[in-house]
């Protein structure tokens, strides 16, 4: 009996390690590459047209946000709110590092429709997580 | 430089955007990406509708 089950706990195991996806250098780069410049991850594997759409869409919706005069979240925000904010900015990898450095997103809102502008940046940032993991997928050959 | 869209106009291109990222991400045939990225457009517009008129009865 305990042969039996110590057995099929053994099987187990080799089948959860059969069905892990190989840790290939695509499959690190790909989701990294995708985090710092969005679509880039489905670029580099000659999904061009899904890379594409992905980087325009990411990357405009982005930039409208920065125009709307949305908010950049620093990662320093005392506030739980403000930390929630910064880890969906930050999901826009190279995008997020540029406002940081050309310090964009920090004046004062003027008009009525810039909290648009916050959710936007928060949301491409949050898009852009999907697509890095979507990079990943394909990567290790979970998708075509 | 400065944008200032209206709301519908806002929420439109959030939707277009959003769709075609969960389009691409969500399925795996190119037919299926378009339909399913069709699909979110339209429940975010729909949703846009929805709220606007629940907020219109609710106002009343």
């Amino acid at each position: 009996m305990a042969n039996s089950s110590s057995g099929k706990k053994s099987s187990e195991a080799i089948d959860s390690k059969a069905a892990a996806p190989p840790l290939t250098t695509m499959a690190v780069l790909a989701p990294a590459v995708g985090w710092l410049i969005p679509g880039a991850g489905h670029l580099i594997q000659r999904r061009w047209l899904r890379g594409g759409l992905l980087l325009g869409s990411i990357a405009t919706m982005f930039v409208l946000g920065l125009l709307m005069q949305g908010h950049v979240y620093q990662p320093n925000g005392g506030d739980i709110l403000d930390m929630l904010g910064f880890v969906g900015d930050v999901g826009a990898g190279g995008l997020y590092i540029l406002t940081q450095v050309m310090n964009w997103g920090q004046g004062a809102i003027s008009h009525a429709t810039a909290d648009y502008g916050t959710k936007y940046l928060i949301v491409a940032g949050l898009l852009n997580f999907i697509s890095a993991a979507d990079a990943y997928h394909i990567a290790v050959g979970k998708k075509p | 430089m400065t944008l200032a869209l209206s709301h519908f106009s806002a929420a439109v291109l959030f939707a277009v955007f959003a769709s075609i990222v969960f389009g691409i991400t969500q399925r795996s045939t190119s037919r299926e990406q378009i339909r399913y990225g069709l699909y979110c457009f339209a429940m975010f517009v729909g949703g846009v509708f929805v709220a606007g008129w629940v907020m219109w009865f609710l106002r009343r």
